[in-house]
């Protein structure tokens, strides 16, 4: 029972949380202003008992298995969720259903939990349904908007789709090897015609989760029609949940047919960041901009994973962890002037600067950060990556990646020379900004400068694998 | 002739891929739910054929099964829900009618 106890320490708060929201939901006495900071209190405290309490070991014969590294990881997903939920309070706020909202964002992020801690098919595949089908009936909370509902069916569609595949896959893979464990099927596992066949089906569920082209049709859309949390939501969380747990099932499970795998993620890889950057080009929508902007960074991520060592995990932890600032600073200022004056357009940011300054600064930071400017931290996280994937000796794929990285720039700049440079001749109005918005995208900007600055985040991150 | 693996492989094989053309042809949200259930029923057919013939001393397979039907039960739940929200907005189950996103 202790044992029990210690190890799964998130889980069991994130689940108490779940609970607790419930029994208030009952009680109907709290105003959305009363209980909405209690909420973030709650996620806070999750947060740092998971970060500084982590534990090591295995239960359940290795259904359940955790690490520094894993607690590590799980910190990074539940300080998205807090920023989550500091940075569209306004959003929040308003909403008629706070408590059902919130309720849903946890379980899903427990599935995502349970998927990183995962030793075994069923439990993978029971956690990745939990991790996706709350996500979907979030992305149905604008319940009067057409976007939002048709948002919401692409998505559970889609995913519904994506876990048929990889469901026929895992058949497959037990077919040939009569067991479900990781650890059991390491040894298992060969490059025989079906086992490559499996293997590419499982790899394009992971695909789809990851939005890595050619399976990033939904991906737009969904960000686009979903409310501004759970865009944030899909394109930092989830993203991050699923790349972590593609990189151990990798690296761990399917290590021999490592020539395999090394070749599909340098494919997907190439296209995955010219396609992503070609269409971030030519998007004025905001949140369609940053889905597109998200896909790019994936192709990235992919680079990153090729190195199949211990830098490739450490450079991935590390550029989600940066991504992950960067990515929320941004979502956070457009949903803030999303929720003052209803605009969504990178056109209606002309001129912004005049009249929100500190806003506007926070935003080019995060810009500069996804695309890979120097002094910030988005810079070495794709140094790290591109440096993991250059250990393997394929030159072309880095050239590729940074060729790439010049492209982004230019359409990060973009929103930059509108906000800046560009007049607008009717002016946005004003936004209001509450102050744990203030205090959210403080922290941000303090992790985009920071996590880059500070040498001994990535040593630490190296050092827990 | 006995059905052996290979009959029930073929049915589960066939299956998928009408379930996965099913699903990508039809425009009804309903159809290509009920094409999501084929490519799932195809699956749990795999695990039980394999665990009957192949692996008889394991019962992961049969374990995954119930699993598989468990899951399906809520995504279809989740999907329904979904759909209905969108025949109240749209006025239509028709995936062509739901094109606002573009781009």
């Amino acid at each position: 029972m202790g044992i029990f106890l210690n190890y799964m320490k998130p889980e069991l708060m994130i689940s108490l949380i779940i609970f607790l929201l419930l029994i208030l939901k009952l009680g109907k006495g709290m105003t959305n202003a009363a209980l909405l900071p209690f909420i973030q209190v709650l996620i806070l405290i999750g947060f740092l008992i998971t970060l500084f309490l982590p534990a090591e070991g295995s239960l359940f014969h290795g259904m359940y298995r955790t690490g520094r590294l894993i607690g590590f990881q799980k910190a990074v997903l539940l300080l998205g969720v807090y920023l989550i939920s500091l940075l569209c309070s306004g959003w929040l706020k308003k909403s008629e259903h706070l408590t059902e909202f919130i309720v849903l964002m946890l379980s899903a992020l427990l599935g995502m939990f349970f998927l990183l801690s995962s030793g075994h098919l069923v439990m993978f595949f029971l956690s990745l349904e939990l991790a996706t089908i709350p996500v979907a009936a979030m992305s149905n909370f604008d319940l009067d908007k057409k976007a939002s509902s048709e948002a919401a069916m692409k998505m559970i569609l889609s995913s519904a789709f994506a876990s048929g595949i990889l469901l026929f896959g895992i058949s497959l893979i037990y077919g040939i090897t009569g067991t479900l464990y990781f650890d059991a099927l390491v040894s298992r596992i060969e490059a025989g015609p079906l086992q490559v066949m499996a293997f590419v089906f499982l790899f394009s569920a992971f695909a789809f989760k990851l939005s890595v082209v050619p399976f990033h049709l939904w991906t737009a859309d969904v960000y686009e029609g979903s409310p501004f949390p759970v865009t944030a939501f899909l394109s930092v969380v989830s993203k991050g949940a699923v790349a972590f747990t593609f990189v151990s099932v990798l690296y761990r499970v399917f290590q021999p047919l490592g020539e395999l795998w090394h070749i599909l993620l340098m494919i997907t890889a190439v296209s995955t960041l010219v396609i992503g950057n070609l269409f971030a080009l030519r998007q004025d929508n905001i949140k369609r901009f940053l889905a597109f902007s998200s896909i790019a960074q994936v192709g990235f991520i992919l680079v990153g994973i090729t190195a199949n060592d211990a830098s490739g995990t450490a450079s991935v932890t590390y550029f989600i962890l940066v991504y992950l600032f960067s990515n929320l600073a941004a979502f956070g200022v457009a949903s803030v002037i999303a929720d003052s004056t209803g605009r969504e357009n990178i056109s209606d940011y002309r001129g912004l600067y005049a009249s929100h300054p500190m806003l506007c600064w926070v935003m080019a930071l995060a810009l500069f950060s996804l695309a890979g400017i120097p002094p910030t931290a988005g810079f070495f996280g794709k140094v790290f990556l591109l440096g993991a994937g250059a250990s393997r000796g394929q030159l072309w794929l880095i050239v590729i990646a940074a060729l790439n990285m010049v492209i982004s720039l230019y359409y990060y700049l973009r929103v930059v020379r509108a906000m800046f440079m560009e007049k607008q001749l009717s002016p946005i109005g004003t936004i209001t900004q509450e102050l744990p918005v203030r205090f959210a995208l403080l922290l941000c900007v303090a992790g985009i400068l920071l996590t880059g600055l500070l040498s001994w985040i990535y040593e630490y991150i190296r050092l827990l694998i | 002739m006995e059905p052996g693996l290979y009959h029930l492989l073929f049915i589960s094989t066939a299956l998928f891929f009408i379930g996965v053309f099913g699903f990508l042809t039809r425009r009804n949200l309903i159809t290509m739910l009920m094409s999501i259930e084929l490519i799932l029923n195809s699956v749990c057919l795999n695990f039980v054929a394999f665990n009957k013939y192949v692996w008889p001393g394991e019962l992961d397979g049969v374990f995954f099964t119930v699993f598989i039907i468990a899951i399906a039960a809520a995504e279809a739940a989740v999907a329904i829900a979904i759909i209905i929200n969108l025949y109240r907005s749209h006025r239509s189950i028709d995936v062509e009618v739901a094109g606002e996103l573009k781009g």
